[in-house]
């Protein structure tokens, strides 16, 4: 035994010593990583943000530089915090703050300290920076706004947050990431590729030069350039038209799909949320939850769409031939419906209806006989309104349209099975559902979905998704957006449907809204709405809603206008669209009196009667 | 069977093929750390790979020096060389350089020398010498006490000098003594003392005394039939609970606080998660640099010159006390391991050279040679991957210095040469 003492305890103490050997780098280790490494100091270099031009090349939004103070806490050495804190303009506790932040975000991974030094402070820190050991700064570049117009189209971009991080590596703590608007959808074309190098130190934080003479740097890929679809003189017109209104404008090139103006109202200027005080402003514009800024109505704000769905159960209802264009109808004042003899209001002023004065007038009678026919033609209901909402949902209705912004709502068509839920233990049919016929029933829209049914109704028959990328540098844009989709209604149904959009401007409730030279198709719609003051269900004034395209052959532009409360559809949103077809088509605009008249309207009295905590009258 | 050899084919190839593995790989190290990838020349002389190739080559005049002087020099001479071993210690009081805090440095010119790298060699012979007398019974108390005192007399000279790794060595001579055939009591009680001592520090006295009481008295009720000698583990108990208080009383009142963080670093006593990250930074910066060094090498390591953490210098001392981090950072864990497995190739292959031994002195002396290197192996490589305290001392073979380097070849190569001559023997 005594000779093996010394054996064993050796060969003891090496399998203890290859054990440790093995948990230190094998086991405990992720795999070395040069990234990981705090021997090598990396320089990120971040590349040009892609500018983005409107469809005429008018700049809008360029870069700026911003400096940021980074801190890697495990790196940080004692130092005189005293006059760090001065020379950054921050406290002591502000100090403390931050580097526990960023100690808690990680140890060892670079954190934002502070954000968005100002050229002078910049100057200043940067002879100095070296003294302050795990501290260091950053260049980035900032988004500089060319333009006050157009937020919610072109978004913003802001730090990434760490889910961010966790979902795609190359973000790192301080990166700045596209948050809403082109800049989230065209993020990866936009941002390029940030260049790194890798630097030798040693343990006193001096450089030694390039590690293994720059063989693992990574050049920096400046991002794409790109072109937006938005006419950026019709958008600042859009948003003049809507100041001191609620809603959206949404106009889109039919030919193609582009989408000219998105506008939304309120609106901020884009300018705010850039630098030192995009979190403030951010705040407050966020915590307006009466007149919701951030929220883009012209993609979010869902609606019953009110009469101009009216030309939908028109091309419906001769597409399942249950009428033609000689179909007639005596309308007085209203239609009458169902066991009780339920009527259904109608101000368009009574008389013979066919087709075209049906449209024009906006006759309610017209289309519940319309509507009504079409769903009676089948023996089902179910049945019936199946393939009714397949025909409507062939316009982009009631499903995400696919347009390339990462907001959008539904909103709703509903089918058989729908009304088989609602009607459980009824038998319900097309006089039950008949609200739908005026667009008042259980159709919901947005804006962008009524301008893009616009434009298929302007094309006859197809339309191409709606987007907002017109080219990116280089590279084409995505098939979706440059094939037709076509509708399920036959191409012949449109001219009699085309001709009494016609006539609404040329005879019909917009007749009033005519601009000299320009052949306008419309409709006009109205929405009622209510809200509840009190656990009370109170009817507020009327949605005004308006679609129209122009010219009436070969159409340019499709849009659909959305005013919050306006009142009818003639009356705000009506007049905006003939007001921005004319400054489209024309690049002027002759109607100055309308124009004055609408730029001059407030609606912000309206918008506070339900929270004024008085008896308030409506549609005044 | 090896009668007919001629004498130097009865060499120890093996144990010299390993010896200059260990000194070439070393070598390799010592010029990654302390180059920092650039190379002006191999023979530069103001940088330390370029001492230790000079180094290096005059050891192989050493080692033909003592493969060519007769083998029955070194134990007829032993007491002599002990004699001048210790008067070179001696002489450190006087003409001593002081170099980091320890005074155990002769400076000639512009070279140094430590005389204690080479009195471990004469103290091992010295006690070989020693306990091969024939008048020597080393299991009379007295004659243990002489050998005590032929190490001690060493070991407190260099205490003296303030080198408290270089003392510790000393310890390895237990091994020496045990094989020559010191009571096995010893032994349990050497493992006692360290069981007790370590776990008064680790989870304090009361805890310990309560332990051990509990923990003596049980096993001597398991084994103990007849129930007569109480006294004993009554008295076992005690000396426990006494020595436990001493090591508190040791640990808190007469260690310096240095050696006390050391300690509390190396036993996880910090709990407080800031604290513990500032001892990363201040007291075990060293340690801390060195286990990051040797786990960003994975699997393989990042090459041969090619370590960050190398060229970057984080880790102190590098060439010399920590260049196993090296080996760990370049070399990875394959190459870490082919380190530690040519140590134990070589102190199992010395051992059993030693067990083949005629004479009693020179197994004696083998194995001292064996115990001394494990000593070094296990406290420095223990301490460069954080298992156990922080503790100055050379890896043989591989640290930087002229003087570790030889004292360790003349240890060697002596035993070599009594090997290569055992079947001449009187």
């Amino acid at each position: 035994m005594r000779r093996f003492l010394l054996f064993f305890t050796v060969l003891l103490v090496g399998f203890v010593f290859i054990g440790r050997l093995f948990y230190l780098q094998v086991y405990n280790t992720e795999t070395y990583s040069i990234d990981d490494d705090n021997a090598i100091r990396k320089v990120f270099h971040y590349p040009k943000r892609g500018y983005v031009f409107d469809r005429n090349g008018k700049l809008l939004v360029a870069n700026q530089p911003s400096y940021d103070v980074m801190v890697i806490p495990r790196e940080v050495e004692s130092l005189d915090t005293l006059e760090f804190c001065s020379l950054l303009r921050i406290d002591k506790a502000d100090f403390i703050k931050s580097y526990d932040r960023a100690y808690r975000y990680s140890p060892r991974l670079p954190s934002v300290f502070l954000a968005h030094l100002s050229k002078e402070d910049y100057a200043v820190l940067s002879e100095k920076m070296r003294k302050f050991h795990g501290f260091y700064i950053q260049k980035r570049s900032l988004r500089d706004y060319q333009t006050s117009i157009g937020a919610n189209v072109l978004g913003f971009i802001a730090e990434v947050n760490t889910g961010q991080i966790e979902k795609d590596p190359y973000y790192r703590m301080g990166d700045l990431i596209g948050k809403q608007g082109i800049e989230l959808s065209y993020e990866s074309e936009m941002r390029g590729t940030k260049g790194v190098k890798y630097i030798q130190k040693d343990r006193f934080n001096r450089d030694l030069g390039p590690y293994k003479e720059g063989q693992h740097d990574i050049t920096p890929v400046p991002g794409k350039d790109i072109y937006v679809t938005i006419d950026a003189d019709l958008q600042e017109y859009g948003e003049r038209l809507m100041q001191k209104k609620r809603g959206g404008i949404v106009a889109i090139e039919p030919a193609t799909g582009e989408i000219l103006a998105l506008v939304s109202a309120p609106t901020y200027n884009p300018n705010l949320l850039v630098g030192r005080e995009r979190s403030r402003n951010y705040t407050r514009l966020y915590n307006d939850t009466i007149s919701r800024p951030l929220i883009d109505r012209g993609l979010l704000r869902m609606h019953e769409p009110g009469s101009p769905f009216k030309a939908l159960i028109a091309l419906t209802a001769l597409q399942e031939g249950a009428i033609d264009e000689n179909t007639s109808i005596t309308c007085r004042h209203g239609y009458v419906y169902g066991r009780n003899n339920r009527k259904m209001g109608c101000h368009c002023g009574g008389g013979l209806r066919k087709l075209n004065n049906g449209i024009s007038k906006s006759c309610n009678a017209y289309f519940a006989n319309a509507f009504r026919k079409t769903i009676e033609k089948y023996d089902d209901a179910h049945q019936a309104m199946d393939i009714w909402s397949d025909h409507i949902k062939s316009f982009g209705l009631g499903n995400f349209l696919g347009y390339d912004l990462a907001i959008g709502k539904k909103g709703n068509i509903p089918d058989g099975s729908y009304y088989d839920k609602w009607y459980p233990d009824f038998k319900w049919g097309a006089t039950t559902i008949i609200s739908n016929a005026i667009g008042q029933g259980e159709v919901l829209v947005t804006p962008i979905q009524l301008a893009n049914m616009t434009a298929a109704i302007a094309n006859r028959g197809y339309y191409y998704t709606p987007h907002i990328i017109k080219t990116i540098q280089g590279t084409t844009i995505d098939e979706k957006y440059t094939t037709k989709n076509m509708t399920s209604i036959d191409r012949e149904h449109f001219d009699p449907v085309v001709q009494g959009l016609y006539d609404v401007y040329n005879k019909g409730t917009a007749s009033f809204l005519r601009v000299p030279g320009i052949e306008i198709c419309g409709k006009t719609g109205t929405a009622e709405n209510f809200t509840k003051i009190d656990s009370v269900r109170t009817q507020l004034t009327d949605h005004s809603i308006f679609i129209a395209f122009a010219p009436k052959d070969n159409p340019k532009i499709a849009m659909a206008v959305f005013v919050e409360n306006g009142y009818y559809g003639a009356r705000w949103a009506g007049r905006i669209a003939s007001l921005m077809i004319e400054k489209y088509i024309k690049g002027e605009v002759s109607l100055k009196q309308m124009e004055r008249m609408v730029l001059e309207k407030s609606l912000e009295e309206e918008y506070m009667k339900p929270y004024s905590g008085e008896p308030f009258k409506i549609n005044q | 069977m090896s009668l007919g050899r001629s004498k130097s084919l009865r060499l120890d190839w093996i144990s010299i093929l390993l010896f200059f593995l260990l000194v070439g790989f070393g070598y390799l190290n010592i010029l990654s750390a302390s180059s920092s990838g650039e190379i002006t020349s191999y023979f530069d002389l103001t940088k330390p790979y370029g001492k230790q190739l000079v180094f290096i080559i005059f050891s192989l005049v050493l080692i033909v020096l003592i493969l060519a002087i007769e083998a029955k020099f070194y134990e007829r001479f032993a007491s002599v060389i002990y004699l001048l071993a210790l008067i070179s210690l001696v002489g450190l009081f006087i003409f001593g350089k002081n170099v980091n805090g320890a005074t155990s440095w002769y400076a000639f010119g512009g070279m140094t020398i430590q005389p204690s790298e080479f009195a471990k060699c004469a103290t091992a012979l010295a006690v070989a010498k020693y306990i091969s007398d024939l008048q020597t019974n080393i299991l009379e108390i007295n004659h243990q006490l002489r050998t005590l005192l032929i190490i001690v007399v060493p070991a407190f000279l260099i205490l003296l000098q303030n080198d408290a790794g270089s003392t510790l060595v000393y310890a390895a001579f237990f091994f020496v003594f045990f094989r020559e055939g010191i009571p096995k009591l010893y032994l349990l009680i050497a493992l006692g003392i360290a069981i007790v001592g370590i776990s008064t520090l680790k989870f304090g006295l009361i805890t310990t005394g309560i332990v051990a009481v509990v923990l003596t008295f049980t096993l001597y009720y398991l084994i103990q039939k007849k129930r007569r000698r109480i006294l004993q583990p009554i008295t076992i108990a005690i000396l426990s609970v006494i020595f436990a208080a001493g090591v508190q009383f040791f640990y808190s009142s007469i260690l310096q606080p240095h050696q006390q963080d050391r300690i509390s670093v190396w036993l996880r006593l910090e709990k407080d998660p800031e604290k513990l990250e500032a001892m990363k930074r201040d007291i075990s910066y060293n340690l801390h640099e060195s286990e990051k060094a040797i786990s960003s090498g994975g699997l393989s390591g990042k090459g041969f010159m090619e370590g960050t953490r190398t060229i970057g210098q984080f880790v102190p001392e590098q060439h010399t006390d920590y260049i196993f981090s090296t080996v760990g950072e370049e070399w990875g864990f394959f190459g870490s391991t082919m380190v530690v497995v040519l140590f134990v190739l070589l102190i199992i292959r010395i051992i059993f050279r030693a067990e083949n031994q005629k004479s009693q002195f020179s197994r004696v002396y083998g194995y001292a040679v064996a115990s001394i290197l494990f000593v070094h192996f296990l406290i420095n490589i223990g301490m460069v991957m954080g298992l156990i305290p922080t503790i100055g001392i050379p890896l043989p073979f591989f640290s930087y210095g002229g003087s570790s380097l030889w004292g360790f070849t003349i240890l060697l190569f002596i035993f070599i040469k009594l090997d290569a001559n055992r079947l001449n023997e009187w």
